[in-house]
C-alpha cells in the first residue's frame, strides 16, 4: 500500500504549515526529500521556470541556503520574523504514482509585521513521499491568487 | 510655498521632505519622469510585428506595441472617446485594440480605424482622434526609454557616459545583443523612489544588509565593497553613476570570475567569445558586465536589470528581470537561476534592501535630525583620467551625483 490515507494527507499539509507559520527552520527543513522542489511563479500559474522568472525555484541546495540565510539572524527581511497564520482546506488528491502522492489545497495565510497586515493566498500542490514509516515533501508549488501583481516582500517560507 | 530645492539639497546633505513631501512627487512627475528619457524595457520583450506588452511610465499606463513594419511604439492606455482603458491583458499579440466599452477600434500604431454606428458622427472617417502616443521613443543597446518632453535632450545626450556602460553589457552576448526575455518580477516597497535609486550603486551597505547570504554561500560580492577593495564608485555625469568593480576582477584575472564561475563550466560561451574576439577576448571574460544605475530608473546589477516606477511618494514597485545573452543558451540558464534566486520579493539580496527601504521610509517620518547624510568619502574624492568623479569602493560620490542633477532638473522645472 503505497497511496496516503485523505487523514494522513491533511495531517502533514497542517504540520507543514505550522512549522512555517513558527519559523521552526530545521523542522520545515527536515521535511524535504533530496530531490525537493520549492516552486513559487510569478506571472500565473504555468510560466515555464526554466526560462521564465520564478519568485522562488529552489532545489534542495537553495533550499538549505535560504535557511541557513534565515537561521543567521540577520536575514533582515524576517529579522524579526513576521508572525504568521495560515489556514488550509480544500484539500485533493489529485495523483498518486508509485510512493507519491500528489495532493492540491487552498490556503489563507495572514502576515503581520511592521510594514502591516498582508494577506495572502493561493493554492498549493503538494508531492508527497512515503519514506519507510514517514512522510517527506518532494515537491511544493505555491501560486498565489495574486502572483501577476507587484508582490510585498515574501522572505518567510509560504 | 514653492519649494527651495537648493535648500533642500546640499553637497553633504539632503532634507528627509524630499522623501515624504507628497507635493515634491507631485513636482517629480511633473520635472523628471513626464519629462526626462525613462526606460520602459527592451526590444525583445515585443520581437514580433504585433506584440505588444503593457509598461509603465510612474503612473502612466503604456502600451509598448511592434507594429507591422517592424516599429516599436508607445501608447498610452486610455481610449480617446471616454477615457476607458484599451488594453486589458499585460502582453499579447494584435494589430489592433478595441476598446470593450463602445467598441472603438485603434490599429496598433495609435490610430483610429473605426466606431460602431458611424453615423452618430456623420459617417466612416470623420473623427480626428487616436490614441496618445508617448511624444518621443528612442532605442539605445534594444532598451526602449520614453520622453514626455516633445523636446529636449536626445537620448544620446541623455545616457551620455552610461551609454557605454550598456555597450558593455551588449558585448557579453556573443552576438551583440542583450535580450529580455524572461518576464519581469514585480517587487513593491512601501518606500519613496529615491531610496531605491541611491541604494543601487550604494557600496557601503553590501557588506551589513546582505551579510546573511554572503556568510551562508561564501560569496566573494561583499569583499568587492570592503575598505581594502580597489573598486571605484563612479559619477557619471546627468545622475548616473555605476559602481566599477573591473579593478578587482582585474587584479583577480580570472575569465569569468565576476559572475562566480571559471571558464570551465561554460565552455561553449568562452570558446564562442574568443572566436569573436580573438585577443581582446580576454577583457571582456575578466571584466565582466557592468554595475550602472542610469537616471532615473534603469539599473543594471551585473545580471540583473531593474526598472524603478514610483507608485506614491511612499511607494515603489522595483521590476526585474534576468540579463539574457544572445546566442549563449548555456550562460542564459545560468543567469535566470542566479538572478531567480538574488531578486524580487523572496530574493536572497533583494529581499533585505527592501526591507532597508520600508524601515528607512518609516525612520524619515521622525523629525529630528531633518537630514540624511551623504558627505561619505568627499574628502577623499578624486578625477579620473576620463573627468569622471570617483571615490572609493563604498563611498557615497553616486548619490551626489544623483542629487546635482535631481536638483537641477527640479529647478529648471520651476523655472519654466
Amino acid at each position: 500500500m503505497s497511496s496516503l490515507e485523505p487523514g494522513e494527507i491533511e495531517r502533514f499539509l497542517y504540520r507543514e504549515a505550522r512549522l512555517a507559520d513558527e519559523h521552526d527552520y530545521d523542522g520545515w527543513e527536515a521535511l524535504w526529500t533530496d530531490d525537493a522542489l520549492y516552486w513559487v511563479p510569478a506571472g500565473g500559474p504555468d510560466v515555464d521556470p526554466e526560462s521564465q522568472m520564478s519568485v522562488i525555484y529552489d532545489n534542495r541546495s537553495r533550499i538549505r541556503t535560504r535557511i541557513s540565510q534565515l537561521k543567521t539572524g540577520k536575514r533582515y527581511s524576517q529579522s524579526p520574523p513576521s508572525n504568521m497564520r495560515r489556514l488550509i482546506s480544500n484539500v485533493e488528491v489529485v495523483a498518486v504514482e508509485g510512493t507519491d502522492t500528489v495532493a492540491e489545497a487552498n490556503f489563507v495565510l495572514v502576515e503581520s509585521r511592521e510594514r502591516g497586515t498582508t494577506l495572502w493566498s493561493g493554492r498549493a500542490t503538494y508531492r508527497l513521499r512515503r519514506v519507510e514509516d514517514d512522510i517527506r515533501l518532494a515537491y511544493k508549488k505555491v501560486v498565489l491568487v495574486n502572483s501577476a501583481e507587484a508582490l510585498s516582500t515574501l522572505a518567510f517560507l509560504i | 510655498m514653492t519649494v527651495q530645492y537648493s535648500e533642500l539639497i546640499q553637497p553633504e546633505r539632503v532634507h528627509g521632505s524630499l522623501y515624504t513631501d507628497p507635493s515634491i512627487f507631485a513636482e517629480e512627475l511633473e520635472r523628471i519622469w513626464y519629462r526626462t528619457w525613462v526606460c520602459v524595457g527592451h526590444v525583445s520583450e515585443v520581437a514580433r510585428p504585433g506584440d505588444y506588452v503593457r509598461k509603465n511610465v510612474a503612473a502612466q499606463d503604456v502600451i509598448m506595441t511592434r507594429s507591422a513594419d517592424g516599429e516599436v511604439g508607445l501608447l498610452l492606455n486610455r481610449c480617446a472617446h471616454r477615457g476607458n482603458l484599451v488594453c486589458e491583458d499585460r502582453r499579447g499579440n494584435s494589430s489592433s485594440f478595441r476598446c470593450p466599452y463602445h467598441g472603438w477600434t485603434y490599429r496598433n500604431t495609435g490610430e483610429l480605424l473605426g466606431y460602431p454606428y458611424n453615423q452618430g458622427y456623420g459617417g466612416k472617417n470623420k473623427l480626428e482622434l487616436g490614441l496618445g502616443r508617448v511624444p518621443r521613443v528612442d532605442i539605445y543597446q534594444g532598451f526602449v526609454f520614453a520622453s514626455f518632453a516633445a523636446e529636449g535632450p536626445t537620448l544620446k545626450e541623455h545616457l551620455g557616459a552610461a551609454a557605454g556602460e550598456l555597450d558593455r553589457l551588449a558585448r557579453l552576448s556573443p552576438e551583440g545583443e542583450v535580450e529580455l526575455t524572461a518576464g519581469w518580477l514585480r517587487h513593491r516597497a512601501k518606500a519613496n523612489w529615491k531610496l531605491l535609486v541611491e541604494n543601487e550603486t550604494d557600496g557601503y551597505h553590501p557588506q551589513f544588509v546582505h551579510g546573511s547570504v554572503f556568510s551562508v554561500t561564501g560569496s566573494p560580492i561583499g569583499a568587492l565593497y570592503s575598505d581594502k577593495s580597489t573598486a571605484v564608485t563612479r559619477d557619471l555625469g546627468g545622475g548616473h553613476s555605476e559602481n566599477d568593480l573591473r579593478p578587482e576582477f582585474r587584479r583577480a584575472a580570472r575569465p569569468m570570475g565576476w559572475f562566480g564561475t571559471s571558464e570551465a563550466r561554460v565552455p561553449d560561451y568562452v570558446a564562442k567569445m574568443r572566436a569573436l574576439h580573438g585577443e581582446q577576448a580576454e577583457e571582456i571574460l575578466i571584466e565582466g558586465a557592468p554595475h550602472v544605475m542610469v537616471f532615473p530608473n534603469l539599473f543594471i546589477a551585473e545580471i540583473s536589470v531593474f526598472t524603478i516606477q514610483p507608485t506614491a511618494v511612499d511607494e515603489t514597485v522595483q521590476n526585474v528581470t534576468a540579463v539574457q545573452l544572445k546566442g549563449a543558451p548555456e550562460m542564459n540558464r545560468r543567469l535566470l537561476s542566479q538572478c531567480v534566486g538574488s531578486v524580487g520579493p523572496a530574493g536572497m539580496l533583494l529581499a533585505d534592501d527592501s526591507e532597508m527601504y520600508e524601515r528607512n521610509q518609516r525612520g524619515m517620518a521622525a523629525r529630528r535630525p531633518e537630514w540624511l547624510d551623504i558627505r561619505r568619502g568627499v574628502g577623499r574624492e578624486r578625477i579620473d583620467e576620463n573627468g569622471f568623479r570617483i571615490g572609493a569602493a563604498n563611498d557615497e560620490t553616486g548619490m551626489r551625483g544623483f542629487w546635482a542633477h535631481y536638483r537641477g532638473l527640479m529647478e529648471e522645472g520651476a523655472a519654466q
